[in-house]
């Protein structure tokens, strides 16, 4: 088999990314910028402003990771890049950057599906799971449960019916004034929080199924604020609750989940599997399970092209895109993916 | 000189999406009125218009897209393609307006002087005045902003221009009423088109403003895309 180097890119939201993964070598680079003090003011990621951003950002960061990698255009085997879901805007940049270096470079192009990336990303690391897993997929923008039999063969068990997992960390942090996203810091506050004080709902878990709803316990968070004097205790005890109430719920679906799909193997992908509680939640309930639980890297959880690039490089083998289109999509359904 | 050189150009700030390639003084333009796919046509148009003039990415001399104003997410198409193929060609880029593009169309239709503005959305217009130099090609005689229609005026001079462009599709009567009798006529359905980016970008590529490929921006004109928060967050003033 030929080597095989991608160059990945990743710019579905508020990260400008740029990486290079070689399938003997591993990951060669991987260089980000990220936008959250540029959209911090706002209380939110703003699409026009994240576009304008990445449009700046893009071609140095690729400079940077090819130098990185000590790599030279001849070298490469293609280019990965995130076609969707995401932010249109953004999406167009990097697939209209990367899109167009393939098509100078005389390269396939590969048009990759940013969760197809984020599920895979455990892979990067030195003892990765084998095939089939359940991977649990919460991040500021998705909450996902998806039964993972091989590459592109993705069917989801569940989802958030409303705010992601996520999202609901950074609503509720900011109700608390902790800023924007604020969702690592409510999870420092929740550390100092009184177990037991406030009991919120485990929204869904009452009734069968794997999917979600998270946007429930920011209103009970805030509704539970107005009650009190807001004094820092208060605030923690208002964290833990909270924080405890979106793991339990997190854990309670993995749980069925494994249990359906009679699965052997964890990822847990995303951003919110940075959470500490979480990921202790997890190790327990893996363990009484039977099974194994599988992270990325920190680094890996949230936005990255490392991830895009290794997406990237197992798709190559079976074709890249037939034309010269460069894709972009915002909405664009994990199940729908083939190999 | 000019004619030995070999540029590539895009324009897809508008609805119109376009590809051209100036060789050798000749020029070959592909050009589809196509809302929402630019980003599928404008490759495929590019590769078309260079095979039709026999030439490869790498014998070019420069690169040149329209960079607004215009649509943002159709400026950013032409800002990201244009960085992409000059960045793997190792060619230089030349940022080119929108509206002057546009305008040339108006005075190679013998207009002196022409008034071009393109629809902006939120009940305002992209403008600015141009005339010709000695070739005959587009010179701002103005600088290009973004107003009401009914906020547009024209150079003192000269005394006759012709108006072209969506924003007199949109506004026609606001802007007539502002630009007045000096305003003898308009031509309310032309779009920016490759072919004339082409023609601007090879008096750019002479008098040096070849930028390197990351420097290839759009210009939005329009800065104010978000309102800032009621409250300022902590450590914000």
């Amino acid at each position: 088999m030929p080597n095989t180097r991608i160059l990945g890119i990743e710019t579905s939201c508020d990260e400008t990314a740029v990486a290079v993964y070689d399938h003997r070598q591993g990951l060669l680079a991987h260089v980000l910028h990220s936008q959250i003090d540029l959209h911090a003011y706002y209380g939110g990621v703003v699409p026009e402003l994240a576009s304008r951003d990445h449009i700046q950002r893009l071609l140095p960061l690729v400079r940077e990771a090819l130098s990185q990698a000590h790599t030279q255009p001849a070298e490469l085997s293609a280019i990965a890049y995130t076609a969707g879901p995401g932010l249109l805007g953004a999406l167009l940049v990097g697939a209209g950057v990367a899109r167009s270096l393939a098509w100078g470079w005389g390269l396939p192009a590969l048009a990759i599906h940013h969760l197809e990336g984020h599920l895979l990303a455990p892979l990067l690391e030195p003892d990765p799971p084998a095939f089939p897993f359940l991977c649990l997929l919460v991040s500021g923008g998705h909450t996902l449960l998806v039964d993972v039999q091989a590459l592109g063969v993705y069917r989801i068990l569940g989802e958030s019916i409303d705010d992601a997992a996520g999202e609901a960390f950074d609503k509720t942090a900011k109700l608390l004034g902790l800023g924007y996203p604020g969702g690592a810091a409510l999870a420092a506050l929740a550390l100092q929080g009184e177990p037991g004080r406030f009991s919120f709902p485990r929204p869904m878990t009452d009734r069968p199924g794997l999917d979600f709803s998270f946007s429930g316990l920011k209103t009970h968070a805030l509704t539970t604020l107005r009650g009190l004097a807001g004094t820092d205790q208060d605030r923690a005890d208002v964290a833990h609750a909270f924080e405890a109430a979106v793991v339990d719920t997190l854990c309670i679906k993995t749980r069925r989940a494994l249990q359906q799909i009679q699965a052997q193997r964890v990822v847990v992908a995303g951003g919110v599997g940075a959470n500490q509680r979480l990921r202790q939640q997890l190790a327990e309930l893996a363990h009484s399970e039977g099974a194994s639980v599988h992270y990325p890297r920190i680094a890996f959880c949230t936005d990255n092209a490392a991830m895009i690039a290794l997406a990237g490089c197992l798709r190559l083998a079976h074709g890249s895109d037939p034309d010269l289109s460069i894709c972009a999509q915002a909405r664009w359904d994990l199940s729908s993916l083939r190999v | 000189m000019s004619c030995a050189l070999k540029i590539l150009a895009i324009e897809t700030a508008s609805e119109q999406c376009s590809a051209a390639v100036w060789y050798d003084g000749t020029l070959y333009q592909q050009s589809q009125l196509a809302p929402r796919e630019h980003a599928r046509l404008i490759l495929p148009m590019m590769q078309a218009v260079l095979d039709e003039a026999g030439l490869s990415l790498s014998q070019l001399d420069a690169i040149a897209f329209g960079r607004g104003p215009g649509a943002f997410t159709g400026v950013r198409i032409a800002a990201s393609v244009a960085q992409g193929s000059a960045f793997a060609a190792d060619l230089p880029v030349l940022a080119i307006s929108s509206l002057a593009a546009l305008a040339q169309q108006g005075l190679d239709q013998g207009s002196r002087a022409v008034f071009a503005a393109t629809d902006a959305r939120m009940q305002e217009v992209y403008c600015a005045s141009f005339g010709a130099d000695a070739q005959g090609l587009a010179q701002p005689l103005t600088e290009e902003q973004v107003c009401s229609p009914q906020a547009v005026s024209l150079p003192v001079e000269p005394e006759r221009f012709s108006g072209i462009g969506s924003g007199f599709a949109s506004y026609p009567d606001a802007l007539r009423q502002a630009l007045g009798p000096r305003l003898t006529q308009y031509q309310p359905n032309a779009f920016a088109e490759a072919a004339c980016v082409a023609r601007l970008a090879v008096r750019a590529y002479h008098s040096g403003q070849q930028l390197p490929p990351e420097q290839a921006m759009p210009v939005y004109l329009r800065d104010h895309v978000a309102d800032p928060p009621k409250r300022p967050p902590l450590g914000y003033r």
